[in-house]
């Protein structure tokens, strides 16, 4: 098992690599002269200065990304200029925030959206599996920072169980009272869409392994229909769920974008958003490698999840 | 014009489809209706509430009509989704195919690329694009488009790829057409069909992105505004004028709803599997139906009797009788075969008996089955699955398919003998290793902790006999279980089966379509055609002379080892469907003998002792046999 | 006679754990060297259990898999696959699945015309002229040329295959497995369907099968193929009857007889050898009765006259199978 871990984690290099690639690619389609762009209203002739000596910006392509590239191995990102702060504190803050609000929605949408298609798909055409669907169609069809919005008026602001927004940082202190508070409603409202999503998959996974002639051996066996269904059917069935939820991780951390400016949660998303207004690019680049790469990490660790469970993948 | 049809039957789709052409329709003919400016500010009436001074949804905070930018705001998300789900079905599409058609070295490269786009949180590398080109519609259109790309690609790869492996594609190989030709006459028809699924269900999600990134305020710059840039404006006064926010809101909600609803449409019409009702879930024990008087056990002596059981498939308007009244009944100790080809509802039967046949569509709409005197057809499910794998158990093709994966056969042991006898784990495992042993598989201790498919054929299919054998049950119901194994493996099975049922006089009911199985096992066998038994007595008597022509040219069609070079006594035509039977006799059609008796009515099942046959013109006399 | 298909040291070998650069982890000899023989209007039965290599020779005979080494002569010439329509005309096959070697969205008309247009640049009228004439000749109504493939059974399906491999006017026919989806009594329509048409249009015929019945029933001669390599060869009526190779006997012993009492004529592990791992020797030394010590040391070379096996201890040709098994009983 080790050695299957630290396999995949050294395929993960190629990749990491890619990512760093395609990031610095699309950062060179910005038009124009790269020092005055990258500044953009910073572009005082101290910064432009400072800039092209750090970034080797009169380098050929080839060479800035190894500059690039170079730098950031040894913990350098580059400093915003709007924030006036090294990129890479700014991204490790705001990180923490963001992780705690799509860990929580991850950890709900997995653990709903399995049961609810298993429960869907065992109880096929009845009342529970069309009433699931209608919710599961609502949820997917639902803009989720729209949703966000509704919960806001209805629960911050008519019924008042919780603040409309105001969470601090992670580190700003609160305890942890004041922060479940605060986590409650962006939560949920992240967690919906892809609760909808697993619990589809699920359904359809469930349906496809019921099927099987395995099930039906169970049955023969005289196996009790729950544990059938529970044990025998969604064991096989999660060999298919659990990749879904690996890219179901990237769209929780998707949606926080859009949940953390709702909210007004102070996360890495509404941090990428306000520095890609700001024209602050070496922010918009750090922040994107730094979170594609703990995604590839996490990853892994799906990888590795599934092939705990099946014993058929070559560890 | 069947996907059409299909389509409307389903209410939803419908329903969908309905709503979608509402709202495109209003967004075609809006620059015709006679609206406010959408653009054109006029803040000493902001937030005006809906109704109030003719805006008939209201002001929103610079005092533009509502209504006005809802219905242009529509009109553009509309267009920016349809453009965005259209480009990256094309580029996806074309992508996956060449990847999978080619495969090797092409297929490598670019799904390395593809993974490393969908490496990714798919928002990071929207906003990277578009901080790159900049905010702007056009930008968050090509943003929405890039980041789907991969997900198609994928998608059509793994498509393209079946089907290039498929026979048919090797076929117009040999047609002498090229790659070209292939793809684009062999592979794009049945690619299309996989494309517009995946469009259906993902030009929702588009339009979502396109607004998510407008909400932002990286799509649609002011004072053009799409949905979701009204929604991102609206924010701001969310808690004081709510309606702002809920107008675009809803909006977004009912077209994406409607599209999700007709995608599903959409998929379940074109969906072949879901067309099937392949994806439907088979309850825990078959649905009965029965109709008419219950047949009584009649005389004793068997531990199971089968007494004109009846089951059927329906299939939408369909009735399918897989089995049409079929008696059958087994004494301990002793090996019943079953022979027919397929459709003969030889296996619909065996899995009759304990409610095993996958339902819908299968139900049980008649007869009986006398265990140990006691009906089990209606019997409740919890007294059937006390029986279950305890008194009756099953045995059955595949062993690859029929073994759980993704436990070690050893477990799968255990909980056989566990769910029936409250042992505990490690007397029930020991228990597994005598098991193991019992069907001679070579190092039962270390084998009893493999998976199935580090095992052999044979080996899965000798656990699959141990399985059966957990709980010392007093009838064995095997399911053709040598039929997917070689000819050497099968040898060694059936003499594993014989050797078993002797020691342990364990009654067994063998399913077949091989008369050489049948001759070396069993002690009586019992021909199928079109679900009813045409011929029934003791082994040797039956093959030595038939008495049915069915049963007769069977066996002259089938070579036998050892006859050397022949031309082989065929039987023209094709066995009946099982749907639209005649009156008479089902073979009535391929038989030389058949009369216009023959097509009447029924014919009864008849003969002396041990034997009977179906039949007004028997091959020969019945002799009567001696079990 | 003479020879239309000659086969030497053909060989197909896997790589197996394929990385994007390097060596691959290992190979799998999925056919050793195997050379043989096909005389004009002969059927050469090819038999052996799952995994010993048939389908991959058969996909190398018609090109639709390279070799990794040796050679295909037709007709004295070498087999060349760069051009797909000139190989078409030489050698066609007919596929085990019948309703799977048909695409699910072209009608019948189309299937048929693909061969006729592509190898023979038939215009439409002849092309209509020449389906009709095969159509007859495999017993198929015309009307089915307007069908698509899900509305026929295994049995017109595999008529349909057939017919599609005559358009291309090959004399020879590569047969894989292409009864085996079907029922008995279905099968011998198509067995015997194939038997008229060689006959009327002097075809020759590689048929490979796991039936040893069916292989014996329709064949001239028959070859034996075990781990990927031919272990025996010789006429069908005494290959069976008189085996001169252990693994040949196996296979007819375990055959299942109307009349003959079931034994198990193995005792021992029936597992096949591990392809990423094979033994020395001859393959089949850990399941032979009669292994010694040669037979891990040297693989056995196909010898004698006519009846050829390799082994190093062939069994003698007049001892019958029957005894051998009442005596293992």
């Amino acid at each position: 098992m080790t050695g299957y871990i630290l396999k995949r984690l050294l395929s993960a290099v190629p990749v990491l690599l890619g990512i760093t690639v395609i990031v610095f690619l699309i950062m060179a389609m910005i038009p124009g002269d790269p020092a005055l762009a990258i500044l953009g209203a910073y572009a005082t002739p101290e910064n432009v200065a400072k800039i092209n000596r750090d970034l080797g910006l009169d380098a050929p392509l080839v060479a800035r990304y190894f500059i690039w590239l170079g730098n950031m191995l040894t913990g350098d990102f580059g400093t915003s200029f709007s924030l006036n702060r090294p990129v890479i504190d700014e991204v490790l803050d705001r990180f923490s925030a963001t992780l705690l609000l799509a860990g929580t929605s991850f950890v709900l949408c997995s653990v709903l959206g399995i049961a609810a298609g298993v429960i869907s798909a065992a109880k096929q055409y009845g009342w529970a599996d069309k009433g699931i669907t209608f919710a599961v169609l609502l949820g997917i069809s639902i803009p989720s920072f729209f949703l966000g919005m509704m919960m806001i008026l209805i629960f911050a602001v008519e019924l008042r169980w919780f603040p409309v927004s105001g969470m601090k940082m992670a580190y700003g202190g609160g305890g942890f009272a004041d922060v479940a508070n605060h986590l409650v409603m962006p939560a949920f409202a992240l967690a919906v869409v892809a609760t909808g999503v697993v619990a589809r998959l699920s359904r359809s996974a469930m349906l496809e392994v019921l099927r099987q002639d395995f099930i039906r051996t169970a049955r023969a066996k005289g196996v009790r229909e729950g544990r059938v269904v529970w044990g025998h059917a969604l064991r096989a069935a999660m060999v298919s769920i659990i990749p879904v939820l690996g890219i179901q991780a990237g769209f929780v951390l998707s949606g926080a974008v859009y949940i953390e400016m709702v909210f007004q949660w102070p996360g890495v998303g509404r941090m990428l958003v306000d520095a890609i207004l700001k024209r602050d690019i070496l922010l918009v680049q750090g922040g994107v490698v730094f979170v594609a790469a703990c995604y590839v990490l996490f990853n892994i660790a799906v990888d590795v999840a599934q092939s705990l469970l099946d014993p058929r993948i070559k560890t | 014009m069947q996907f059409l049809s299909l389509l409307l039957r389903n209410r939803l789709a419908a329903a969908g489809g309905v709503v979608l052409s509402l709202v495109l329709l209003l967004a075609l003919v809006t620059p015709l209706l006679p609206l406010a400016n959408p653009d054109v500010t006029d803040t000493a009436n902001r937030f005006l509430m809906p109704g109030e001074q003719g805006h008939w949804l209201g002001t929103d905070h610079l005092g533009r009509d509502l209504l006005a930018r809802l219905l242009h705001g529509t009109r553009l998300s509309l267009a920016v989704g349809f453009a965005a789900a259209f480009f990256a079905a094309f580029f996806g599409a074309a992508i996956g195919i060449i990847a999978g058609y080619f495969g090797g070295r092409t297929d490598n490269l670019i799904m390395r690329g593809v993974d490393m786009l969908m490496a990714f949180p798919y928002i990071l590398l929207a906003l990277a694009i578009v901080a790159a080109l900049g905010p702007g519609l056009t930008n968050a259109l090509i943003a929405v488009a890039a980041v789907n790309v991969p997900f198609f690609a994928r998608n059509i790869r793994g498509v393209t790829v079946g089907l290039a492996h498929k026979e048919f594609v090797d076929a117009a190989r040999l047609a002498g057409l090229g790659h070209t030709r292939i793809i684009l006459t062999e592979i794009l028809p049945n690619v299309i069909p996989v494309i517009v699924i995946a469009m259906s269900t993902t030009i929702g999600w588009m339009i979502l992105e396109t607004a998510g990134l407008s909400f932002l305020g990286l799509g649609s710059q002011p004072p053009q505004a799409d949905l979701g840039s009204m929604l991102g404006e609206a924010r701001g006064a969310l808690i004081t004028n709510p309606h702002t926010s809920v107008v675009p809101g809803a909006m977004i909600l009912v077209i994406v709803m409607s599209i999700n609803l007709l995608g599903d449409g959409v998929r379940d019409a074109l969906d072949p599997r879901l067309r099937s009702g392949a994806l439907t879930r088979p309850m825990p024990a078959t649905r009965v139906e029965r109709k008419g008087t219950i047949p009584a056990e009649g005389e004793g002596g068997a531990v199971l009797n089968l007494r004109q059981l009846q089951t059927q498939f329906h299939v939408k308007n369909r009735i399918y009788k897989a089995v049409g009244g079929v008696d059958l009944k087994v004494a301990p100790g002793e090996c019943l075969g079953v022979i027919g080809e397929s459709g003969s509802g030889k296996s619909v039967t065996a899995l009759s008996v304990m409610g095993l046949v996958a339902s819908p569509p299968g139900v049980i709409t008649g007869g009986a089955v006398y265990f140990q005197g006691q009906d089990l057809v209606g019997a409740p499910y919890e007294r059937l699955r006390a029986l279950r794998g305890d008194k009756v158990a099953y045995i059955f093709q595949d062993p690859l398919a029929t073994l759980h994966p993704l436990y070690k056969v050893g477990d799968q042991l255990v909980e056989a003998i566990r769910v029936h006898h409250p042992v505990s784990r490690s007397e029930a495992r020991a228990r597994a290793v005598a098991l193991l042993k019992q069907v001679r598989i070579p190092n039962a201790e270390s084998r009893i902790d493999s998976y199935p498919h580090e095992m052999s054929g044979g080996m899965r299919q000798r656990v699959g006999i141990a399985m059966a054998l957990a709980n010392d049950p007093e009838v064995i119901i095997a399911d053709e279980p040598t039929t997917a194994l070689d000819v050497t493996v099968q040898a060694q099975i059936l003499s594993l089966l014989d050797d078993l049922r002797r020691e342990r006089g364990l009654a067994i009911i063998f399913i077949t379509h091989d008369f050489g199985v049948v001759a070396q096992l069993c002690d009586r066998v019992a021909v199928m055609y079109a679900g009813r038994i045409v011929e029934t007595g003791p082994t040797a008597a039956v093959l030595r002379a038939p008495a049915h022509p069915y049963t007769s040219r069977l066996i002259a069609c089938v070579p036998e080892l050892g006859g050397g070079r022949r031309r082989l006594e065929a039987i023209p035509g094709l066995p009946p469907a099982v749907d639209r039977l005649e009156p008479g006799c089902a073979f009535a059609p391929r038989c030389l003998k058949a009369s216009a008796a023959c097509r009447e009515g029924d014919i009864a099942l008849e003969g002396p002792g041990a034997r009977a046959v179906r039949c007004i013109h028997p091959e020969a006399e019945l002799e009567e046999g001696v079990a | 006679m003479s020879t239309v298909l000659k086969l030497d040291g053909l060989t197909k070998s896997f790589p197996v754990g394929k990385r994007l650069l390097g060596k691959p982890r290992g190979v799998v000899h999925a056919v050793q060297p195997v050379d043989l023989e096909v005389q004009q209007g002969e059927t050469l039965g090819i038999v052996g259990e799952s995994g010993c290599g048939k389908s991959t020779l058969a996909r190398m005979l018609v090109g639709l898999l390279p070799p990794t080494d040796g050679s295909i002569e037709i007709n004295g010439a070498p087999l060349d696959n760069a051009d797909p329509s000139e190989f078409g005309k030489k050698i066609q096959y007919v596929f085990q699945d019948p309703i799977s070697s048909l695409n699910p969205r072209k009608t019948i008309r189309q299937v048929m015309e693909a061969p006729l247009k592509r190898l023979h640049g038939m215009n439409r009228a002849a092309r209509d002229k020449r389906i009709a004439e095969i159509f007859a000749s495999v017993n198929l109504r015309e009307e089915f040329l307007d069908r698509y493939p899900h509305e026929f059974s295994g049995g017109q399906a595999q008529r349909i295959g057939i017919a599609r491999a005559l358009a291309a006017e090959a004399s020879i026919l590569i047969l894989d497995e292409p009864v085996s989806a079907l029922d008995v009594s279905v099968q011998a329509q198509v067995l015997n369907l194939l038997a008229d048409l060689k006959k009327e249009l002097g075809l020759t015929y590689l048929f490979i099968s796991h039936d040893l019945a069916v292989v014996e029933a329709v064949s001239d001669r028959v070859a034996v193929l075990y781990f990927g390599a031919v272990v025996e060869v010789g006429r069908a009526e005494e290959i069976f009857r008189a085996p001169r190779h252990p693994y040949t006997q196996l296979l007819a012993n375990s055959a299942p007889v109307v009349g003959r009492a079931l034994t198990a004529p193995e005792g021992r592990e029936t597992e096949l050898p591990d392809p990423l791992n094979p033994p020395s020797g001859c393959a089949f030394r850990a399941r032979c009765p009669h292994a010694s010590e040669i037979c891990a040391k040297e693989v056995p070379q196909l010898s004698g006259q006519g009846h050829r096996a390799a082994c190093h201890h062939p069994l003698d040709q007049s001892s019958a199978t029957e005894t051998e098994v009442s005596s293992q009983g």
